[in-house]
């Protein structure tokens, strides 16, 4: 018999927007601020916001590349145009799922496969998020009822919820939900983002430090307020 | 069934050797049959606080290797006669210490002693990995400073994941020991305060050492704390750290700022 099996990740979608030049700036003074951030992370480049001609496209590619981003993949233009190693996105994506193959007959329940389990909404953790621990869930919100310490992420498809203190990062609606909120009992965090909008520690007021805050996006701004 | 505790930091310097030598020698001036092994292959350092560095024949790597029986590596204290060391190797790396060769040697131990402490290396390599992975209990050292007490919940989250029992879904018991403590210093916002670092961790506490000359003279002399100079406060702050581990509830005697006169007259603080 032979398994394959199928996983799913959080890879992190790159949408260059014209001028090209101030979002590449703007790029590199992301990874100076946050070193390592794409170490381990696959990336997926998005060009339907910027329009292109093949050779830039390859240009842009490379240049990437050289920052140590590891493309895995690109939708938004001509897959032709695409040199090898570099396919077009899948579509949609899904949980993780064991594929069995054997090489006999298909079995006969195929074709009335089992309604699949629900997929879980919300994830809700009963301990701390220790240093150097990464927790990521892209199918929605994620409730955690001690402290998330510096060092540690969480990662969200929708919002976060925590009960203890934030000193890690925090980052809701990884796949872009504008709506996504974060929440916690005591702000002390690192770095936080919704919908792909962050701020890190530095550029936070720090007023709110040791608070319980609340923060949303308004637009293009994210936005923090005290909890009463 | 005898109980192995590994003692760890994640960061370097913060008192796990000495950690692991008084609270060794404690729980054998207590009658336990105890051995204390290093896992700091390559920068040994337990057999010099131990005072047995010139007693050293074969190590645990010889032991791993098939090249001594672990009778023959085990040393006997000499003033605590129900204490041993197994010490490491300070030629070979870390790479000589293999996951079956150390599995196999922490079930003799088991199988001779009451408790096995483990001195971890500093990191969260390969070798730190080995030392926690058959523990039953790890004691965490930490320093009442943030960038120990981050490294320390780093440990934490690896002993939630990388030990045999974390992967039986079974729990450690983990505790916090906090090295170093200066009274004065914490009043003075100077270091973080002992519930500071109990509530980054949220683990409970096994005791606080108090930073002292003792604990220097005595890594000079090559003999746990508990040992030469059992009436110190550091030593009684270890013994009382050890009667916890064995399970005994002990009251939690914090060490005050103590002040003599010619402190007070120039309120200068007293050594």
């Amino acid at each position: 018999m032979f398994r394959l099996v199928g996983r799913s990740f959080l890879a992190f979608v790159l949408s260059p927007e014209p001028p090209l030049a101030d979002w590449i700036d703007e790029l590199d003074a992301w990874i100076e601020r946050s070193k390592g951030f794409f170490d381990s992370r696959p990336v997926m480049i998005d060009f339907s916001r910027i329009e292109l001609e093949k050779p830039d496209v390859a240009g842009l590619l490379a240049q990437l590349q050289t920052r140590g981003l590891r493309i895995i993949g690109v939708e938004g233009v001509d897959p032709a145009w695409l040199g090898p190693g570099l396919g077009p996105l899948p579509t949609g994506g899904g949980s993780a799922r064991v594929v069995e193959i054997t090489d006999g007959k298909p079995s006969e329940d195929e074709d009335d496969p089992e309604p699949s389990e629900p997929e879980p909404t919300a994830l809700v953790l009963d301990f701390p998020v220790r240093s150097g621990q990464s927790i990521i869930f892209p199918n929605g919100d994620v409730t955690v009822t001690g402290s998330v310490a510096s060092g540690a992420e969480i990662i969200a498809g929708g919002s976060i919820h925590i009960y203890g203190a934030l000193r890690g990062r925090a980052i809701a609606g990884s796949d872009g939900n504008a709506q996504a909120r974060i929440f916690c009992s005591s702000f002390e965090a690192e770095l936080m983002a919704i919908g792909g909008l962050y701020k890190t520690a530095d550029a936070i007021e720090p007023e709110l430090r040791g608070h319980a805050v609340q923060a949303w996006l308004d637009g293009e701004i994210l936005m923090m307020t005290p909890q009463n | 069934m005898a109980k192995v505790v590994v003692v760890t930091s994640g960061k370097g310097g913060v008192g796990k050797t000495t950690t692991t030598a008084a609270l060794g020698a404690a729980l054998a001036q207590s009658g336990q049959n105890v051995c204390v092994v290093d896992f700091d292959v390559g920068l040994r350092n337990l057999d010099l606080v131990m005072g047995a560095e010139r007693r050293v024949v074969y190590d645990f790597i010889n032991v791993i290797q098939g090249n001594a029986k672990l009778s023959q590596a085990l040393i006997r204290d000499k003033r605590v006669g129900t204490l041993s060391l197994l010490a490491a190797s300070q030629t070979r790396d870390k790479d000589a210490l293999t996951e079956k060769g150390v599995a196999r040697i922490m079930t003799e131990l088991r199988d001779k002693f009451d408790y096995v402490i483990c001195d971890s290396p500093a990191g969260i390599e390969r070798g730190a990995l080995l030392a926690m992975r058959h523990a039953d209990t790890a004691v965490i050292v930490t320093n009442p400073e943030i960038s120990s007490v981050r490294d320390s919940d780093r440990i934490v989250g690896l002993l939630d994941s990388k030990t045999e029992k974390a992967e039986k879904d079974e729990q450690i018991d983990k505790h916090v020991l906090l090295a170093r403590y200066d009274a004065g210093r914490a009043a003075r916002s100077e270091m973080l305060g002992i519930d500071d670092v109990l509530e980054i961790l949220s683990l409970p506490l096994l005791g606080v050492i108090p930073e002292s000359q003792d604990v220097l003279r005595a890594s000079n002399l090559g003999s746990p704390v508990t040992v030469s100079n059992p009436a110190s406060s550091p030593a009684r702050a270890y013994a009382d750290a050890a009667r916890r581990l064995t399970g005994e509830t002990i009251t939690m005697t914090i060490p005050a700022e103590r002040r003599n006169l010619f402190g007070l007259l120039f309120g200068g603080r007293a050594a």
